[in-house]
């Protein structure tokens, strides 16, 4: 233990769940909870929608509100839960010395307006001259500012006050990765004394399912569990909207403040299997020797996304060390992108902190965990590119 | 001999190589003849039809392989033409760089081309539905790889041989800053002797114009497009929609000199603060941008007095030339209006995610090479700005220290500390 160890004294989370740890641990703690699904609206696909939402409870000002469209204003709302849950929402002293790193893709267009266009596509050919009419004319200004990557952060610091330092990482879950690694790093070495990191996936528009289907990613036909996916009609995804944040905290801040600790934050390790050359089996190996895992049973939260390439490759890497008892939590909230990893270390540091572990989520595919955890494992091995993983521990 | 440490423990981190490409040429040799002869790379459109379009020139980079391929390949060729060149200048192997990549670069969609292809390829049904059915019947990765976030650091990343999960990231305008400071930081973590920093941008796209265009940042000056970028003018009206790449090669000044590279020039200290008053406009007193300054100062080990010339962010907006002087003559005091403060953006236009990359390398040419670039078209400067912008002709000057400024959209703050010589 030293005074540099990187903690976690604040967790926000929302999902098709509801919001907030309280909820998610009720529900993924009933045995056969069932998940809540969309089938209709974007068929063929299913998805995980968000629950009913009091935007006011975490961006009170309604212009706020106006300048971003669900994906910011799901990641500045999965903020302040974590702010508030860290104590430091509202504290002027804190906030203003806080770092930032969010992990973002870019945010949503205005559908009604690409969906006019592409129409009219269909009769003319000058279509470079048919996209400067519409888009001059049709375009709300401010839109651009809620499509912006680097403005979910943007929208935190002035809804929230966090303003030490921001960065936005980009590039699907390994961002996710890349921002606790880095946030962490940053503690470790006395950089910074407590970080704000985390994202949001905002799948409930169109542009955000052809991001995956460009390649054929997304499950169709019935769901089924993250793990049963293979064979099926599709590429195995099957995504959520859903946003994960925690406030991680050097101990020796956290102490001098009294603030309640989850979990600690152990080895955090990224890496980039090239996959066309079939490096993906041997890198989630490599990763899992460098996580540095305890000796005994070890429960996993894996944020394995159904793609059936990376699924199978995580899944014969867990299932080759028969101490790991794994958790694939896609299976209930559906696959959040940048939010993953993070999503998945805040299950992690829920259990370590209730002492208990998760039912299978999928009793055929997962065995049982009946310890009280004393470390737990975090993984995010990326749809298509980049790989991660973490220890979280008692603290 | 040098120290290998800094003020405050963490290892000096070097240049060793330094790479850029803008709409003035490729490569640090032609840029360099360009900026310091004072010559613009703005120019008009041609790239897509201007028709109805309130801003008609920019500086595109016109000239490249992909520059007429979409936003992704461009801003991939950008980034890799730059990173050839440092890496070169540097004198380490191109396919096995061996330490992290840290990629500033612009966020990603779908370019219209491709969307218009994949809607136009069938009329079976409508509207989103078509698109996500004809996606799915795609055979090839290549649209896809597109609109992945991740996937340019990753050709990057087996292009150059990069160590590890490449980082991309996006600060708006301070982008290319950014990428420097996390391979700083790197460095001086300990967790690798050597990194890759690039900024690059090739997303000026007909629909990026129109979206800057609508809130009012860009010159309509569009008659004489080398005269439209005039920061600190007192007619500027806007920034120049630009592309461009910048790359550094930064190594821990110990592991440089064991292995007897060229020291370009050191990287002293990074400073950052982010802004809670506006999604695009900066806090009236402008205290966040002076506590970049500062910060980066404190990072450094420097006191104001050390510095010996800005090179500014600069965009010739109303809003951000107003707001720089403010923090400068804040920061600096009397001492401002002597000291030479010049911006790059007079003739090459914003950049965007490249331009605190390119900006860095032109600070540490101008170090190397004891010119300052000017700042042009400074025709009419705003009297309410009192800055010895280098105005029109370049100057002959020793500077053995640079401070480099970039501000972005999103309350984004970061300033960079270089210096000529290590301590």
């Amino acid at each position: 233990m030293s005074s540099h160890d990187v903690v976690i004294t604040g967790i926000g989370l929302v999902s098709s769940l509801g919001e907030g740890p309280d909820a998610h641990w009720q529900k993924l703690t009933q045995p056969g909870f069932q998940p809540v699904l969309e089938t209709e609206r974007f068929a063929p696909y299913t998805i995980h929608p968000l629950p009913e939402i009091d935007w006011n409870l975490q961006i009170a000002k309604r212009g706020d509100q106006r300048q971003m469209e669900t994906w910011q204003r799901l990641g500045t709302y999965a903020a302040g839960l974590a702010l508030d849950d860290a104590g430091i929402k509202g504290n002027d002293e804190l906030s203003t010395t806080m770092d930032m790193v969010v992990a973002a893709g870019g945010g949503e267009r205005d559908e009604a307006v690409d969906a006019a266009i592409l129409a009219a596509s269909e009769s003319r050919n000058d279509r470079d001259v048919l996209l400067n009419e519409k888009l001059t004319t049709e375009l709300r200004p401010t839109l651009f500012l809620a499509q912006l990557s680097n403005l979910l952060a943007g929208n935190i610091s002035i809804v929230h006050k966090v303003t030490g330092s921001s960065r936005t990482f980009m590039g699907e879950e390994g961002a996710g990765v890349s921002a606790v690694e880095t946030a962490a790093a940053r503690i470790r070495s006395g950089q910074s004394t407590h970080v704000l990191v985390g994202g949001a996936f905002q799948t409930e528009h169109s542009d955000m399912l052809l991001g995956y289907e460009l390649a054929g990613y997304l499950h169709r036909g019935p769901w089924k569990p993250v793990w049963q996916r293979q064979g099926s009609e599709g590429g195995g995804v099957v995504t959520g909207s859903g946003g994960a944040f925690l406030v991680l905290e050097q101990r020796e801040h956290a102490e001098s403040r009294g603030r309640r600790i989850y979990a600690e934050l152990g080895p955090i390790v990224s890496g980039r299997a090239r996959r066309r050359l079939g490096e993906l089996d041997s890198e989630i190996v490599a990763l899992l020797k460098q996580a540095g895992l305890p000796a005994g049973e070890l429960l996993t939260i894996s944020g394995a996304s159904g793609a059936h390439a990376a699924t199978t490759a995580e899944k014969a890497a867990l299932d080759a060390n028969p101490a790991l008892a794994v958790r694939g939590f896609s299976t209930l909230t559906g696959h959040m992108k940048e939010a993953q990893f993070p999503f998945a270390v805040a299950l992690a540091a829920m259990a370590i902190d209730r002492k208990a572990g998760y039912p299978a989520f999928d009793a055929s595919a997962e065995k049982p965990f009946d310890e009280a955890p004393k470390a737990v494992l975090a993984t995010a091995i990326g749809y298509h590119q980049f790989e991660g993983m973490g220890l979280i521990k008692a603290a | 001999m040098a120290k290998f440490k800094d003020h405050m423990g963490r290892p000096v981190v070097a240049v060793t190589g330094i790479g850029v490409v803008t709409s003035l040429g490729v490569g640090k040799t032609d840029n360099w003849a360009a900026l310091t002869s004072g010559k613009s790379g703005i120019h008009p459109i041609t790239r897509f039809p201007v028709d109805h379009l309130n801003t008609r020139i920019s500086g595109m980079v016109d000239f490249l392989p992909s520059s007429l391929k979409g936003a992704s390949h461009l801003t991939y060729e950008l980034a890799e033409t730059a990173a050839r060149e440092a890496i070169s200048e540097a004198a380490l192997d191109s396919g096995d760089f061996g330490g992290p990549l840290f990629l500033a670069s612009p966020p990603v969609e779908l370019d219209w081309a491709d969307r218009f292809s994949l809607y136009n390829s069938d009329k079976k049904d409508g509207g989103a539905e078509r698109l996500l059915r004809v996606a799915r019947g795609l055979k090839e990765l290549d649209i896809f790889e597109t609109t992945q976030f991740g996937s340019i650091a990753d050709r990057l990343a087996d292009r150059f041989g990069t160590r590890g999960l490449p980082i991309t990231l996006s600060t708006a305008c301070a982008s290319g800053a950014t990428a420097i400071q996390l391979g700083v930081e790197a460095i001086r973590r300990g967790e690798c002797d050597k990194a890759l920093s690039i900024g690059a941008d090739g997303s000026a796209t007909a629909e990026a114009l129109i979206r800057f265009s609508l809130l009012s940042a860009l010159s309509t000056h569009n008659d004489i497009p080398e005269k439209a970028s005039k920061p600190f003018s007192k007619d500027r009206d806007g920034f120049v929609l630009a592309e461009g790449s910048g790359a550094l090669v930064l190594e821990s000044l110990e592991a440089a000199l064991a292995r007897g590279a060229t020291i370009l020039g050191i990287m002293s200290g990074c400073g950052e603060k982010a802004d809670d008053f506006h999604r695009t406009r900066s806090k009236p007193d402008a205290s966040p941008a002076i506590a970049a300054v500062r910060a980066a100062l404190v990072d450094a080990g420097m006191s104001e007095d050390e510095i010996e010339y800005v090179n500014a962010h600069g965009t010739s907006t109303p809003e951000n030339d107003k707001m720089e002087h403010l923090s400068l003559s804040t920061v600096f005091g009397e001492r401002i209006s002597s000291m030479p403060v010049s911006s790059n953006k007079s003739m090459i236009g914003h950049t965007l995610s490249a331009a605190g990359a390119v900006e860095a390398a032109f600070s540490l040419m101008t170090m190397r090479e004891s010119v300052i670039p000017p700042t042009i078209n400074y025709d009419n400067p705003d009297p309410a700005i009192v800055l010895d912008v280098v105005p029109n002709k370049k100057r002959n000057a020793e500077v053995g220290t640079v401070l480099s400024n970039s501000f972005g959209f999103g309350g984004q703050n970061t300033c960079l500390v270089m210096a000529r010589e290590p301590v």
